[in-house]
């Protein structure tokens, strides 16, 4: 283990590589898991049996799917700008990776330990977007394009939320290092009790910023086929769909840290920590967090767009910035 | 402003009562079932393709060869042919042949007969490729089925 551990602090490439193609498996893996449960849940709450064909209760099926998907020509439509029409893929997927790099998943399980962890993180994960707005304009498709501006302007819309209701955590702890901030809650105190409608806001925003289902307008089936990835099959929708489920557990992992308190056992109970079990408790925080985003997605139906800004600009806006006066104001005095 | 607050709060309320919905769903049983391996039963009103009754105390079918069916089907799916034999009272049966792929299910035949010769199969399963398929000898098939 020294030795390991030696190469590692010597040669950075090395240690470079190993964690990210360590990272890249972990999105790769979570797209699997979290395609298979969003797929089962779903299933159960219409009261059918979802995947039941490969495997024991269809455990196959999203390994086969990337198979497939895998095997598929990559089609370029004509009229579409082709270098610009397959970056977008990469475009969307690289970030999310690069994100998963931050994430501490336990005291001494992370790839880079960076003092501005968390403005890298939302950095990547705005970066979204722009991949977005690439696919849908390169795609020269009517429905794409909509599906990207819509994209753009409901990112623009939520990005403010989900950074003041961040902003009123970090006041307290003063860093924007996660591991820090993770550190700052040990023990009984956890940001979601002192700061319910940040925990809150955070969620309905980080919903609307990773486009899902309440806010999935980028892609809303019903009127767009599919938005901004229309044009795409094969693996590049493949990319798409794993950064859909990568910035998931980007976002649920970030309340998860912020508001949670990481990798410490639940309130409190630190009977079992350590680095093992610090990753089994971030992860399972994290999964709580993702099941409850499959839960709302398959309750609620669309909102409309004028909904959708009003939401944002109305209601979740205001309140976060007093939330942000308040806490201010407090840690001011205290 | 009363009313932005009262909106927050029932607008939280309702999706709350949402959430509870489709969680109920989540926690309730299955209904639907595996279709080729498992199968629900056929409700008895089911319209199937029509088939010749077979009688219980003879064990051959019932039909006159009186020609209603044939005479009352508005898609003339139904082609029924008799002969008079020696030493036997009436028509014999033939050729009772039904093209389903004509078939509008009405069940004019059914309601026709006066001896209740034909019913409603409960048959569904009738996926075929050629249109040949669908040209059923009744006849045969209860012969068959003795």
């Amino acid at each position: 283990m020294d030795f390991i551990a030696d190469i590692l602090t010597k040669y950075s490439l090395v240690r470079i590589l190993i964690s990210f193609s360590l990272l890249i498996t972990i999105v790769m893996l979570n797209a699997i898991v979290m395609g298979y449960l969003e797929r089962k849940i779903c299933a159960k709450i219409q009261r059918r049996w979802g995947p039941m064909e490969v495997g024991v209760q269809g455990w196959l099926q999203m390994i086969l799917d990337g198979i497939k998907l895998l095997s598929k020509q990559l089609i370029v439509p004509r009229e579409a700008n082709s270098f610009l029409f397959r970056m977008a893929p990469l475009l969307c997927f690289t970030p999310v990776a690069m994100a998963f790099a931050v994430i501490p998943f336990s005291e001494s399980f992370y790839a880079l330990d960076l003092n501005i962890g968390l403005i890298y993180l939302l950095a990547m994960g705005s970066l979204n977007v722009f991949s977005i707005l690439v696919a849908g304009w390169s795609s020269n498709n009517k429905y794409s394009l909509f599906g990207a501006l819509r994209s753009v302007a409901q990112n623009v819309a939520y990005e403010i939320p989900i950074l003041l209701s961040i902003l009123s955590v970090v006041l307290v702890t003063a860093s924007f290092n996660l591991r820090e901030i993770v550190g700052y809650q040990s023990g009984l105190l956890s940001f979601w009790m002192c700061q319910p409608v940040a925990f809150i806001i955070f969620l309905i925003a980080g919903c609307a910023e990773t486009n899902r289902v309440p806010f999935d307008l980028p892609e809303a089936e019903s009127e767009l086929t599919a938005g901004y990835f229309t044009e795409y099959g094969g693996f590049s929708f493949g990319l798409f769909a794993m950064a859909e489920y990568g910035n998931l557990f980007i976002m649920s992992s970030l309340a998860a840290i912020m508001f949670l308190g990481g990798w410490n056992g639940p309130f409190g109970l630190d009977f079992y920590s350590g680095p093992i079990m610090g990753i089994f408790w971030f992860l399972l925080k994290v999964f709580i967090l993702m099941l409850i985003m499959i839960w709302v997605r398959w309750t609620y139906p669309r909102v409309r767009f004028d909904q959708l800004m009003n939401l944002s600009w109305k209601y979740l806006i205001p309140f976060s910035l007093i939330n942000l006066l308040i806490t201010a104001f407090i840690v001011k005095i205290i | 402003m009363n009313q932005y607050f009262s909106q927050i709060f029932t607008g939280g309320k309702s999706l709350l009562v949402g959430l509870g919905e489709t969680f109920k769903a989540l926690t309730s049983p299955v209904v639907t079932v595996q279709y080729p391996r498992e199968k629900i039963d056929i409700s008895p009103s089911m319209r199937g393709h029509i088939d010749l009754v077979k009688d219980a105390d003879t064990g051959a079918h019932r039909c006159i060869v009186c020609g209603l069916c044939m005479k009352n089907c508005p898609c003339s799916a139904i082609v029924i042919k008799g002969e008079k034999r020696e030493g036997v009272k009436g028509k014999v049966l033939t050729l009772f042949t039904l093209d389903f792929s004509k078939c509008s299910l009405c069940g004019l035949c059914v309601e026709s007969c006066k001896k209740e010769a034909i019913y409603f199969s409960d048959e569904y399963e009738l996926a075929a490729f050629s249109r040949d398929a669908f040209h059923f000898d009744l006849l045969k098939r209860i012969e068959e089925n003795k």
